[in-house]
């Protein structure tokens, strides 16, 4: 039943010298909430945005190692496909400030110059807006602009914007580290939700929202690949001492 | 003792109290001295016979500067023609590779153009585009405009496009975008507000220069929109008018700079009005 979506093969990331990440090799199975969790500056958020190459637009960063996206190598594709089939949303709700909340949910389109029917877009709006659980707040303002919403709603666009794609992965980079409790819960809520449809990767540097949402986790540490595994074994029987120390609040 | 010390700070702090609000007024003040000399003397020269006739020989009543207005406006519209897609280009060059050497060499450059003496600019259009070309004409002078108004725009580019925030971008290329789309469909459409500010005052800047027009678009008693041929402007006219002896040309000068001060003035108003209308809000 179970199939694998992405496959990380001996990653590793260098910042100039600096080695960032140490020889990642994971599978990430599909429609599944995978966590990356572990102490600031292990190298989560650089993982994740070497999944869709993200990290590239920085510069100064070398990688060695394969990611395979099924069966084909993502250093092989452009890394502008590669990013609209690995949808992502960042710590800070980033909606385009210049544009309708119709038009940030159609950014993706908009932006790269697709043209679409006025009836598919609007399918594509309402569509995307449900299954990031926005429609019914937004509906009657669809053509103010996104940036009068509130926090968690602005991250829920970001959610629908990325959605609006058909992406094949969902990249979540500590989506709720800048909304208050409220909103962090409905935001949770929809991660659980949304797994019927995409497969979800989460960094958090929140070991409960780890143990809320997520099927499988990842611990990084400092670069290492410490363990990976079914969350409920993962925070209930850690293999490694390192991983019952992190999760017991000895560090981190 | 006490009491008298503190008394003597609280005079000491009215003091300076209006010391500062006398120096801020003093500032304000060549301003208002312009307005009130230039309503006084030229607004009774702005007749619909000023704004739509030709200048008449001396001697003869009447006459007007419809060759100047539109000259000025048509060498307005050319320097901004030339001036802002490679202002606005560099600009975002600048904002773009903030660290490389190149970029910090051009923004060295622009900021010692900036200061480089108008006439040198008139002098310097007239050995390079003027003496080539075989005369006078309107593009040169507007190309002599136009490398004024530059550097005003490549700074207030950079400077609108450095306050976006990085996530505006990582947002834009998340979704598969590519650079240069991202550029053109998000980052300058949210900066416009900033870049229409710097233009707006680049044009109100330049709209006024004489010196740069002497040698280039020379000056025209004739009506001509001509690009290829001399021009004339509002400046010039006045440069001329002004330093005649006849009392009627006074009256014209008068009027000229009544026009031109109010054209600066809304062009200011406009660039108030207009980063209000597109501010962005994030």
């Amino acid at each position: 039943m179970e199939s694998t979506v992405l496959n990380i093969k001996d990653l590793s990331v260098y910042y100039g010298d600096n080695k960032a990440l140490n020889n990642i090799s994971l599978s990430i199975e599909s429609r599944m909430v995978t966590a990356i969790m572990g102490p600031s500056g292990c190298g989560k958020t650089t993982l994740l945005r070497c999944i869709n190459r993200m990290h590239e637009i920085n510069g100064n960063v070398r990688t060695t190692g394969h990611i395979y996206l099924y069966d084909s190598d993502l250093n092989q594709m452009n890394p502008i496909i590669v990013r609209r089939k690995i949808g992502m949303v960042f710590q800070k709700p980033n909606p385009f400030p210049t544009m309708t909340i119709y038009d940030n949910v159609m950014a993706g389109y908009r932006l790269n110059g697709i043209r679409l029917k006025k009836s598919d877009r609007d399918m594509i709006v309402e569509d995307s807006l449900k299954k990031a659980a926005l429609w019914n707040e937004v509906k009657d303002s669809l053509l103010r602009k996104g940036t009068f919403l509130s926090g968690g709603q602005q991250q829920r666009l970001c959610i629908a914007r990325a959605l609006a794609m058909k992406p094949e992965i969902l990249l979540l980079d500590e989506p709720t580290s800048a909304l208050d409790p409220k909103a962090t819960s409905r935001i949770e809520e929809l991660i659980v939700e949304l797994k019927q449809y995409v497969t979800i990767m989460l960094v958090t540097h929140n070991i409960a929202q780890a143990s809320r949402v997520s099927d499988y986790t990842v611990f990084l540490y400092l670069g290492d690949l410490v363990e990976y595994g079914q969350t409920e074994r993962l925070f209930t029987v850690p293999e490694d001492k390192r991983t019952e120390e992190y999760l017991t609040g000895k560090f981190g | 003792m006490e009491d008298k010390g503190i008394r003597f700070r609280i005079i000491k702090d009215r003091m300076f109290f209006l010391f500062i609000v006398f120096f801020s007024l003093l500032c304000a003040a060549p301003l208002f001295l312009i307005f009130y000399y230039l309503v006084k003397n030229g607004l009774s020269s702005i007749s619909l016979d000023f704004l739509l006739n030709l200048p008449k020989p001396v001697g003869e009543e009447g006459g007007g500067l419809a060759n100047a207005i539109a000259g000025t406006l048509l060498l307005i519209v050319l320097a901004s023609v030339i001036s802002i897609p490679v202002g606005v280009t560099a600009g975002i060059y600048l904002s773009e590779n903030k660290k490389s050497r190149t970029a910090s060499y051009v923004r060295m450059f622009a900021e010692i153009l900036q200061g480089v003496p108008s006439i040198v600019i008139g002098i310097f259009v007239y050995l390079w585009v003027v003496v080539p070309l075989g005369g006078f004409s309107a593009v040169s002078g507007a190309i002599a405009l136009a490398v004024m108004m530059l550097p005003v725009i490549v700074r207030s580019t950079e400077e609108t496009l450095n306050l976006l925030p990085y996530s505006l971008k990582e947002a834009s290329m998340a979704l598969g975008v590519p650079y240069y789309r991202t550029i053109i469909k998000v980052i300058l459409p949210t900066g416009f507000s900033g870049i229409l500010t710097g233009v707006l005052l680049s044009i109100a800047r330049i709209s006024g220069e004489t010196a740069p027009l002497l040698f280039t678009a020379f000056g025209n008693p004739f009506w001509s929109l001509d690009i290829t041929r001399p021009i004339s402007c509002l400046p010039l006219e006045i440069y001329q008018y002004a330093m005649s002896p006849f009392p009627e040309w006074h009256k014209m000068a008068w009027g000229a700079s009544f026009v031109l001060i109010v054209i600066v003035l809304l062009l200011n108003i406009f660039s108030k009005l207009g980063a209000k209308k597109w501010k962005v809000q994030y």
